[in-house]
């Protein structure tokens, strides 16, 4: 308490109002406007692009808000409560948790296997480091309709050339089926992404120190052991950092989906962010779309934190 | 206490500066809300301006979407050269064109002028996003030529707010070359499903990579412009007057889902039907290896030149013969500022000259029954076939067209894909789920 007590006395001291004139401000409050400055910009910035954004989709959330005419007025909780009637929400939701775990595993693994593939600076590594990354700098968009184009039954050359090499009789319909499109869509995006994520893990092996390596073949650990034992948990911080992104990624899929396969065939690959863009665009209501971007939000929030929580421990153990 | 509404000093300065700003955003606010103000007269202009507009050199804007870009572009290129009104175009993908025009209109920044998918037409009028043109319509002294389904499509509470801009028909292509291989008639298109069904498959039947027939069977758009009219050929409609209701289960329906089914289990479709979304359908015939197929009629201009081909009216399963007629209607918008000039672009679009001199000569289809024949498209019979022909198709009518027929995840796509690639048994409870959505 005592301690509590000088403390208010020193900020009372310090507060009070300076006389006005030749007496320079004390060190403290120039400092502080200092400080000030350097944080407004970026102040102003989440404010204007993050803090606004969120409290009118918090608005948009509870009101009637169609995109063309019609009154805005208040909608709670309908916005919420009629989100699961539409039939493709459960659909939506269970394929995008479908889509989030295989593209995980998938990706993580290629990516583990081509930074271990390419982390020793032997000849030609670094070429095989830039074609690995190759497809990384291409934007999604551009990569899902390169890849619309190679699928295309009747235009791709796919299809043609597992004709021609015999290992089929007739066109190959990739995004025809549920579970071609599912797999097709997920071949693009371990393609698009598998160099990137092999780069963070390349940086991750490169910290892991040699001597600890050399001591574990001194020992006579062989490849194995010293795989399990030394470089997962020693790579742990790069690939818990691998997962956060993968997952987040992958719930929040959209583009390769909305090109590739529109949801289809038969509703099939119907994700919960194209569920947000068609409440928006083709329903043409807000307010349903921003009740169900809260919810993606806060389902989100809740996962990192997890994570995040999760990665703590293990550090501390 | 002393420094509370003191203007003097640092703090005073602060305060007038936050009073400042504050007062000047309330004044932009204001001015702002003035200057988008409007009650969807158009804009405000003169309504002594003559019946054809306005043209002293005002820059308008206009957006149109990219699926009828090359008739835009070839009218407003026209305009923009005869003209002192000048034109800039801007032309937005298919896909997004709805988001765009949604969202713009959501921050009150439409173009001057904006073209629409005829079928969302109903959405927007009856959102007031367009300025009330029924004076200036009925004012053109060829007004009861004009396309009466677009403008039908384009009346809200007896007052007309576009008119049509670019039309395009659904109208069976035929190879007549693979026709004479299949020893067919290639003068004697198919006058019913049935012997289109035949028809199709003699040419099927000569193999080498060829096939019978094909459509986009994941592209709903593409199921309402090429299916329904041969219902309506039937004589049977698929929605009630108000778009409320389906009607897509009727006795016609059925016969024109079978038909496509059986093509479908008989392989007599092109490869890639069941996966077509409808970006690449109309990109398949002109390879010349498919026998006959509903296409949009915008199409003909852009067939290669050596592909002998003919066109036909859609029939019906018994015979009829009917149409979608589609394309985009165009109208001001509520917020242009320029209506007397936009005006000017819209009632010469839809004059004689520009309806010959430009819509014809591209091989498109003419807004204006009364023009069906003209120098161009007596040159080519295939045109006066399809111009004949928007006097006896159809546009539907219905508020929530885009989320139940044009959506991908939508009811209808469901509807068609389960008659056609499944078992064709839940048509039914489909057309239920269709009605849902229409009355949603």
């Amino acid at each position: 308490m005592p301690v509590k007590v000088a403390v208010r006395a020193t900020a009372a001291h310090v507060t009070s109002p300076q006389p006005r004139g030749g007496t320079p401000p004390p060190r403290w409050r120039s400092r502080k406007a200092k400080g000030l400055a350097y944080a407004a910009p970026t102040a102003v910035f989440v404010t204007v692009f993050f803090l606004l954004p969120l409290l009118l989709v918090g608005q948009m959330s509870l009101s009637d808000w169609p995109l063309l005419g019609g009154d805005r007025g208040v909608n709670a909780p309908e916005n919420y409560s009629d989100i699961t009637d539409s039939t493709l929400f459960w659909p939506a939701i269970r394929f995008t948790l479908l889509y989030t775990v295989i593209v995980t595993v998938v990706l993580l693994a290629l990516a583990l296997l081509l930074a271990l593939l390419v982390q020793e600076s032997r000849p030609g590594a670094g070429f095989f480091r830039t074609v690995y990354f190759l497809p990384g700098a291409l934007g999604l968009a551009s990569a899902s309709l390169l890849f619309w184009g190679l699928y295309s039954p009747t235009t791709g050359p796919l299809s043609r050339i597992l004709e021609g090499l015999g290992l089929v009789d007739d066109p190959v319909s990739f995004l025809g089926s549920p579970t071609s499109a599912l797999w097709s869509t997920v071949f693009l995006i371990v393609w698009k992404f598998a160099g990137f994520y092999m780069l963070i893990l390349l940086v991750g092996l490169q910290r892991i120190p040699h001597e600890v390596y050399e001591a574990a073949r001194m020992d006579g650990a062989s490849r194995a052991q010293i795989f399990r034992s030394i470089t997962l948990p020693l790579l742990r911080p790069s690939l818990a950092l691998c997962l956060l992104l993968c997952v987040t990624g992958s719930l929040l899929a959209f583009d390769q989906f909305f090109i590739l396969t529109k949801g289809g065939p038969d509703n099939s690959t119907v994700t919960v962010v194209q569920l947000i863009y068609r409440e928006a665009f083709q329903r043409l209501n807000l307010g349903t779309a921003a009740a169900l971007s809260n919810l993606v939000l806060a389902a989100l929030l809740l996962l990192n934190a997890l994570q995040f929580r999760g990665l703590r421990r293990a550090d501390e153990s | 206490m002393g420094s509370t509404g003191s203007t003097a000093g640092p703090r005073g300065h602060r305060r007038r500066l936050v009073t400042g700003a504050i007062a000047l955003l309330a004044t932009a606010s204001l001015v702002t809300a003035c200057g988008s103000d409007n009650d969807g007269s158009g804009g405000g202009g003169d309504r002594a301006a003559s019946a054809g507009g306005v043209d002293d050199g005002t820059e308008l804007t206009m957006w149109t979407r990219a699926a009828t870009r090359p008739q835009s572009e070839a009218l407003v290129k026209a305009y923009n050269a005869s003209h002192k009104n000048k034109i800039e175009l801007t032309v937005v993908p298919t896909d997004d064109y709805q988001a765009k025009v949604g969202a713009a209109a959501g921050s009150r920044d439409l173009p001057d002028l904006f073209a629409s998918d005829v079928v969302f037409v109903p959405n927007y009028t009856s959102s007031g996003l367009f300025a009330d043109l029924t004076e200036r319509v009925d004012a053109l002294p060829f007004a009861e030529h004009l396309a009466q389904s677009h403008i039908k499509a384009g009346t809200y509470e007896d007052k007309k707010y576009v008119v049509p801009h670019t039309l395009d028909l659904s109208v069976l292509f035929y190879n007549k070359e693979l026709y004479r291989k299949a020893k067919l008639d290639p003068e004697k298109p198919p006058t019913t499903l049935r012997e289109w069904d035949r028809q199709a498959r003699a040419v099927d039947a000569l193999g080498g990579g060829v096939d019978g027939t094909f459509f986009g069977g994941n592209c709903g758009g593409c199921g309402v412009f090429t299916w329904w009219p041969s219902v309506w050929a039937a004589g049977e409609d698929v929605l009630n007057e108000e778009g409320t209701e389906a009607n897509l289960a009727s006795t016609a329906s059925k016969k024109v889902y079978d038909t496509y089914r059986g093509w479908v289990r008989d392989d007599i479709v092109a490869p890639g039907a069941r996966e077509e979304t409808g970006t690449t359908w109309t990109g398949i015939f002109p390879k010349g290896k498919v026998g006959v197929m509903p296409m949009p009629s915008t199409t003909l201009g852009l067939m290669p030149k050596d592909l002998d081909l003919g066109v036909a009216p859609i029939p019906g399963p018994d015979g009829g013969k009917s149409t979608f007629v589609g394309g985009d209607a165009i109208g001001i918008s509520a917020t242009s500022e320029s209506a007397d000039q936009a005006w000017n672009f819209l009632a010469w679009s839809l004059g004689d000259k520009a309806q010959v001199d430009v819509v014809a000569a591209h091989k498109d289809v003419v807004a204006r029954t009364d023009l069906a024949s003209n120098k161009h498209s007596e040159a080519d019979p295939r045109l006066v076939t399809i111009n004949e022909l928007v006097a006896e198709g159809r546009t539907p009518y219905a508020m929530k067209f885009g989320q139940t027929f044009n959506d991908p995840n939508g009811p209808w796509l469901e509807l068609m894909r389960h008659a056609v690639f499944g078992d064709g048994k839940s048509v039914e409870k489909d057309n239920d789920a269709v009605t849902a959505s229409l009355a949603d």
